[in-house]
This record gives C-alpha cells, structure tokens and sequence, in this order.
C-alpha cells in the first residue's frame, strides 16, 4: 500500500493521504423516526472485514478532495479507487 | 509442580532438566460447559477464575496459534488505572489491585514492576487536562500527583524539558509500571491447567452453531465441540467471529506498532508517556527501551503497520530524550487491535444467548488483564455482567451512554 493512485492527481506516496473508514454508508432519511437500534447501527456499528473493504480516504497533502478505495485487508493491496458518487464496484469487477 | 527455593535447589542437582512441562497439550474433549475462544491473558485468566472463583468444572481455552503469541506477547507492558471516568476508573483500578497479588497467587513472577508513569503535560491545555484528571483519580481511591516541571525535571534529569515540546507538569501514578506479559500468557494457563482447564493450541474456530437462539457448539480445525457457554475473547479478530455468530461489532481492526532499542544499562526507572507529542516509553528489565505510540487509520489483519508511523513514534522520542538519538532500534512489530468508538471495551451478553464476548480493548488492553478477565469470568458464570462490567456492555452504543475516554483521558494507552 506504499503508493495509492489518487483518481484526481494520480499515483502518489501513502504518506500524502490518510482514511477515514468504512465507506458507502447512507445516513438515514428520517432520523427523528429511526429506533434507537436503528441510528446506532449507522453511527457506530462497522463492517470489519478479514478480506475486502470498501472505504475512504482523502489526499491531505495533495487535492485535498475524498475519494473511496477497495482494499484487501489482510494483505493490505489496494484493488481499485475510484471517485465520490462512482458505483460501487462488484468483486467480480475487478 | 510448585515453584519454590526448594524446588529450586531440588532442580538444580539434575541439572534443571526434569521439570515438568508448565501445561501439557490435550487433546479436545467432544463436550465442555465453558469454551472461551482466545488463548492470550484476558481469555486465560478468564478461565482461570471461572474454574477457581465459580465453579465451572469442565473449561477448555481454544487458541488458533500459541498462547500469549497474538496482542499479549506484541504490547508494551504499560499498566496504570490513571484513567478520568468512574466506570473506567473502577475497571482498570480492579486491575491494579488484582496486579499487586498476581504473582504470589498464580505462582508464577509476572514481573509487575511498580516503577511509576509519568503523564507529559506540554501545554496549559494539557496541564488542566492532567489537573482534572488527578482530582478525578483522588476522589475515585486512584493514587496521582500532580507535578510541576521542577518536580518532573529533577526526576527524569536527561529529558529535555525545554526543547520544541516544553514539558510543563506530569501526572505521576505510582502504582502503575510494567509487567512481563509472556508471564502473564504462561502464569494464567499454568494456573489454569493445574485447576483442570484444557489448553488446545493450534484450535481456529471455523464456525459457531447457534440453535434456536442459542449457542450449542463450535466448529473447529480440530473438530466440532459441543457446549453449553462460549466466551469470545479475540481481540483483533473479535469481528470475524461475531460474523460467524450473524452480528456485528463497532469495531474497527487497525495495526498498532511498537519498537524495542538495542540493550543498553539502566537509564529510564520509570515509564513516560506523552499523549500530545504522543509516544510511549519504559525500559525493560534486559535493558531495551520499549517504545510505542499510536495505530494507524486503516482497517487492516495484517499485522503490520506503516513506516511513517514510526517516524511518528520516533521524532518525539529524539526530541523529549536526545540522549536516546544514537541508539539502534533493534525490533520493530505490529498487532492488530480492536477499537470501539469511544475506545472503552466491551464486556457482557451477545445478541445470541449464552456466547459472551470481551473486546474492543483496542491499544490498552494488557493493562486490564486480570480485571478484564475477572469481570468477564463472573459474566460468563451468572450469565449477568456485575457493577463493574455492566457499564462497558454492547447496548450503549445503541442507549448512547458512551464511556468517552478518548475524548476525555488518555489517546495513547
């Protein structure tokens, strides 16, 4: 994970970025109407897998702008970035 | 066997090379009444108690490597109780006090060392913060004292307390210090196999059987085991076995990395801390300095972290201790720790009945060992965490009654 490709400046030292959790996580329409369940479960509770990951990270010392990375976590590879709003890539995507 | 000057001497006329293993390999039984997954100090000191203290006759501890060879035997030894808020105070205090009486009661030298840490205040924010923080520690029975800089200067004379990080006041905890924490792996499953529990080493859980609501048995890579109560202690891993179960934890797995110097003779009687320039240092009895600091963002099982995170480490070392420039950093490691939102652990009931789970001590977790360990062991046994435990349960992240230490007290631990 040494070098991570920015999609806006392109390949860049992993020490120019840093991340900032899980990705892909809709913040409830109606939040005066959601359980308690329900609100903690968005705010707290994290998909923490031993495998692929979807997550974000911003380029602090670059663009600054945030972007989301698909990344393995058991052997740290960085499968693909892609940019905010970009679809959600499948495993069999890449 | 007992560990004692007898023995010793007995020993000692063949040469030391008959005593018997400290614990034996069994194999795994096809039914147990308790089955805590996690062979590193929080789980076998919770087998330990709960075969001591309540009574569970038919234990075994699955471990998926060695014992002690995941967080236990990857951390920096650094235990203290220094912590703001009661529910905390209470947990990790409960430690402290079980820590004093360990080695005598298990037998086996754990090597607490009660040498005193000095918390690094480096700004009048950070003296306030350690200022409320040590009348929080008085009124909760938690020895701290509240020193000026005179007073940490004529302590710790080779820190530089005037460089780019001025270092205005300490909060000194007497009572805190270092252990040896192989020890503390191998005291408790001694201890624990001379109270009947079986150790099974080389034993991943691959599976957990859940019927009707309720756990009933485990599937693993030395076969399936039926039970009746499981207690999940797996750090870093603490996710992928709730996964198994069918729920989910707010944790995030990240790599924590700490470093030991070359050997050299005694400089540093005392454990420094710094939470603002952030780094963590103490020395062990071989002579190392043991240095540490914070974990990096990312979700990882790696085991490793990244290097510019022991620069960061590193750089406030030279700075406080310019005296330790030239030293040669002789092993650098990772763990993975498991981390919760406001970095307090999560001791107590599962959405499954029966199967308990002791996580999200995230980077402190050695520090709280026994406690952690006795408090879950009643948990498991009455089925019920007690005063200590009930405020660390999985259901405040869903009340919101957040124990915030990482706002509040200490980052690095």
């Amino acid at each position: 994970m040494f070098v991570i490709n920015c999609p806006y400046c392109g390949e860049r030292d992993q020490t120019e970025f840093s991340c900032h959790g899980e990705a892909h996580i809709a913040r409830p329409d109606n939040p005066a109407e959601v359980s308690d369940e329900e609100w903690g479960e968005y705010l707290f509770f994290r998909n923490n897998p031993k495998g692929i990951h979807f997550e974000r990270w911003t380029h602090d010392h670059g663009c600054r702008r945030w972007f989301n990375v698909m990344r393995d976590t058991v052997s740290d590879k960085i499968i693909k970035t892609y940019k905010m709003g970009d679809q959600k890539p499948g495993v069999t995507d890449v | 066997m007992k560990y004692s000057f007898y023995n010793l001497v007995r020993n000692s006329f063949s040469y030391h090379e008959n005593w018997e293993k400290a614990w034996s390999s069994p194999e795994l039984k096809p039914e147990y009444d308790v089955i805590i997954v996690g062979g590193g100090g929080h789980g076998l000191g919770t087998a330990y108690y709960l075969a001591k203290e309540f009574g569970v006759k038919n234990i075994a501890v699955l471990e998926k490597g060695w014992i002690g060879g995941g967080n236990t035997g990857r951390n920096t030894t650094i235990i203290r109780s220094n912590y703001l808020w009661d529910e905390s105070a209470a947990l990790y205090n409960h430690a402290v006090n079980l820590w004093e009486g360990l080695s005598s009661e298990l037998n086996f030298n754990v090597m607490f060392s009660q040498r005193g840490l000095f918390h690094l205040a480096h700004s009048v924010h950070d003296m306030q913060e350690i200022t409320r923080r040590g009348y929080s520690n008085y009124l909760n029975g938690i020895d701290a004292e509240i020193l000026n800089q005179d007073q940490v200067a004529k302590k710790i004379p080779h820190m530089n307390i005037h460089g780019r990080y001025p270092v205005l006041g300490a909060l000194l905890q007497r009572r805190a210090g270092t252990a040896r924490h192989d020890a503390v792996a191998w005291g408790y499953a001694r201890a624990a196999e001379n109270l009947g529990v079986d150790i099974i080493q080389n034993c991943e859980v691959k599976g957990i059987d859940i019927s009707n609501g309720k756990v009933v048995g485990l599937q693993t890579t030395k076969g399936s085991v039926k039970v009746d109560k499981v207690g999940l202690v797996p750090a870093g891993h603490s996710s992928v076995l709730a996964d198994m179960a069918g729920f989910t934890l707010p944790i995030n797995s990240v790599p924590l990395q700490a470093l030991v110097s070359e050997p050299i003779k005694p400089i540093l009687d005392c454990v420094i801390m710094s939470n603002s320039v952030h780094v963590y240092v103490s020395q062990s009895d071989k002579g190392e300095l043991v240095v540490g600091a914070g974990s990096d963002a990312y979700n990882s099982y790696s085991q490793r972290g990244s290097f510019d995170m022991i620069e960061h480490m590193m750089a406030p070392l030279v700075e406080l201790f310019p005296i330790f420039s030239r030293l040669k950093m002789l092993r650098s490691w990772g763990g993975i720790v498991d981390v919760t939102p406001d970095r307090s652990p999560i001791i107590g009931k599962t959405p499954v009945k029966d199967l308990f789970i002791n996580c999200g001590w995230g980077t402190g977790g050695f520090k709280a060992t026994p406690g952690s360990a006795h408090v879950f062991a009643e948990t498991v046994s009455k089925g019920e965490p007690n005063d200590i435990a009930a405020p660390f349960s999985l259901d405040r992240h869903y009340s919101g009654a957040l124990v915030d230490e990482a706002a509040a007290a200490a980052v690095a631990h």
